[in-house]
């Protein structure tokens, strides 16, 4: 009794500031506008199950939406959905359906403008234009949605979650598939991205631009049109991230271009076309990275300055490297490489002959691609032993000279 | 002509070499498959053997058969029988050795492996295609040469030339030419010149079945155009329908002039 009491007794300050009401087809409130409009700062909306049509609804105080029973908010393939104008707000548990195409508007599910410290959390989006649009937005969760769609071509489809303007956001455990891009940041600042996946989208899994001081960690890119791109960024951390089966005559695992000071660590790069695409990219740490039967693992593009390549497995390649230039200031060293051949006769798992990660074909491609045609010809087999014997073309100073006998686990 | 086809694939059937020649493939094969336990990648790693093996075990044979066979063959144009028949019937049963001894080499283990269910089985049927291909291919051509040269040092010297040629030197042309032509756009000159050499089309044809193709990038996606199609694939086998028929249309020509 004084037990119950005193929880009550507790609880009453927060009770006589939020009320809950209840939307569903036999209760007081019917649709979900009419419940917004009626609720008060800090009601929490608990809507049940059933399928509920509408679109175009404004939110200007913090509320808590939430759905019980898995209800469906169809759009009718309108205009935007929700759209959040306010700071302090959730949404749960929802699933939302069919948001119209626009070709002058970006119309989305969740439109969230100028709010801090909100979460959307646990909701299904499907057959959206946009999923999620943040803009001007700071201290946001957005966790564990999955947001599909049917798009087909770059000019008629949207974002799965796109953020413009914003920092300090937490997105983590989202499935994305079938957008443009899966993910797409542009002007976003210190947020974290983790254990997301991202597949099957038209363009790009990861798509950021101008986002300083991010970090991805845990997530899996995998079979997007294009790969991941990500460019113009500075102090950026990628992590334990997978980035897989991107095949396709103009995909790659990750493209990096004016990215500076990042950190690109213990990353699984597995059969793409190209596994790493660098271009004006200066002073980047990688290591503990593998780069697994890719086409090409590593093609560096040019402007690529005072990068340290570490410790990284190179397996199984059909090319280990792709320099475009025989200048070099890049550093290889203690990289495991599949295709290395050298002895270790004192034992100390380091190869006595240092490797050569640029094939003189490699170089021959860039200069005039067309010569691709000639892959597995025994004249280029040929060409290659005797660049590897003696080094004309390829940079003399591109070597590493600590190669690893053994994977790196 | 059957007669002598099949004395000659008799004989060669009895020879060691053949033997040797489908051992070598059977171990090949299971090595491949059973080390490496996938068929795409063994696939792969075929093709290479294929492209440069093949052509150059055939024009070996070819050449050491015609001139090892010199006395039956004269034996046999004491006969009343015609010439065409007697070099025909040795030509078919050459290559029909060695192209037995590839299909039954790599055939058995994949067989074993379990090719049938696999999503390979198309690519797998084409590689032994075109090696069956290239056998006959380089046997005729090897015997255009034997039937040319009397001195049997020339011969075989002329017909490693001509592998040496075909494998190695054709494609350092081709490679310079694409370099030194680089300004204009190259993708039909490629695809023209991987017409003319059996080797270049056999590589290209399986490589572009294989999921390696997306490396070939823009130029690739010209090729693919053009073998990926049905009427790609038919043109390309037409094409090495060609360099079959060419050279055993020259031998049949040879032989009639020739003064035993």
């Amino acid at each position: 009794m004084f037990y119950k009491s005193f929880i009550i007794a507790l609880l009453f300050p927060l009770l006589s500031v939020a009320s809950t009401i209840k939307v569903c087809k036999t209760c007081h409130q019917t649709t979900i506008s009419s419940a917004i409009d009626l609720a008060q700062k800090g009601d929490t909306i608990l809507i049940y199950k059933g399928t509920y049509k509408t679109h175009g609804l404004i939110i200007k105080k913090p509320l808590t939406i939430i759905g019980v029973d898995n209800p469906i908010i169809d759009g009718e393939n309108k205009e935007t959905i929700f759209t959040f104008k306010t700071d302090n707000f959730s949404v749960q548990n929802l699933t939302i359906i069919n948001v119209g195409v626009s070709y002058t508007s970006d119309y989305s599910a969740i439109l969230v403008y100028r709010s801090n410290h909100f979460l959307i959390i646990n909701n299904t989006f499907k057959n959206v234009f946009f999923g999620l649009l943040i803009e001007k937005s700071h201290f946001g969760n957005i966790v564990n949605n999955i947001i599909t769609s049917h798009a087909i071509t770059e000019s008629n489809s949207g974002n799965g979650i796109h953020l413009w303007h914003s920092s300090h956001m937490k997105i983590k455990g989202n499935k994305v598939s079938g957008l443009r891009d899966g993910i797409y940041f542009e002007f976003v600042k210190n947020s974290i991205i983790s254990e997301n996946i991202s597949k099957n989208n038209v363009r790009y899994g990861l798509h950021f631009m101008f986002s300083n001081n991010n970090e991805y960690r845990n997530n899996t890119f995998e079979n997007n049109g294009a790969g991941v791109a990500v460019m113009f960024s500075k102090h950026i951390k990628m992590y334990n991230n997978k980035f897989l089966y991107n095949w396709g005559t103009a995909s790659y695992g990750l493209l990096l271009k004016e990215i500076y000071d990042a950190e690109i660590k213990n990353n699984t790069f597995q059969q793409n076309t190209i596994g790493l695409n660098i271009e004006g990219s200066t002073r980047i740490n990688y290591t503990h990275n593998t780069f697994l039967r890719n086409g090409w693992a590593i093609k560096v593009r040019g402007a690529c300055y005072q990068n340290i390549f570490k410790k990284n497995n190179f397996l199984y390649n059909a090319f280990d490297l792709s320099y475009n230039s025989n200048i070099n200031s890049n550093l290889f060293e203690n990289n495991f490489w599949s295709e290395y051949t050298g002895y270790d006769l004192d034992k100390n798992g380091i190869g006595d002959v240092p490797f050569r990660p640029v094939k003189l074909f490699s170089y021959i491609v860039n200069q005039t691609p067309e010569t691709i045609v000639l892959l597995r010809s025994l004249f280029v087999d040929i060409i290659n032993f005797s660049e590897k014997v003696s080094p004309v073309f390829t940079p003399d100073n591109l070597i590493d000279n600590t190669p690893l006998m053994k994977e790196i686990q | 002509m059957f007669k002598i086809l099949k004395y000659s694939f008799s004989d060669l059937i009895r020879s060691r070499w053949s033997y040797v020649y489908f051992v070598f493939y059977l171990l090949l094969g299971f090595v491949l498959l059973f080390l490496n336990n996938n068929v795409s990648k063994a696939i792969i790693t075929l093709l290479n053997v294929i492209i440069v093996l093949t052509p150059l075990i055939g024009t070996i044979f070819g050449v050491m058969y015609y001139y090892n066979s010199r006395e039956f063959t004269e034996l046999l144009l004491a006969q009343p029988l015609q010439r065409k028949q007697i070099f025909m019937g040795q030509y078919l049963g050459v290559a029909i050795s060695l192209s037995l001894s590839l299909v039954l080499g790599l055939g058995i283990p994949f067989v074993m492996y379990g090719i049938f269910q696999s999503a390979a089985i198309f690519d797998f049927g084409l590689l032994i295609v075109v090696g069956a291909f290239l056998n006959f291919i380089f046997v005729a051509i090897s015997y255009n040469i034997a039937l040319s040269n009397e001195n049997k040092i020339k011969g075989f010297g002329y017909a490693i030339l001509m592998w040496l040629l075909l494998a190695v030197i054709y494609d350092g042309v081709f490679l310079i030419s694409l370099v030194v032509l680089n300004d204009y756009p190259l993708d039909k000159m490629a695809l023209f010149a991987t017409m003319f050499n059996p080797i270049d089309l056999s590589r290209i044809l399986i490589l572009l079945k294989l999921d390696i193709s997306a490396l070939l990038g823009y130029t690739g996606a010209v090729f693919k155009d053009f073998f990926g199609t049905n009427l790609g694939l038919v043109i390309s086998l037409c094409m090495l329908t060609l360099w079959v028929l060419l050279p055993v249309w020259r031998i049949n020509m040879k032989i009639k002039k020739k003064d035993f």
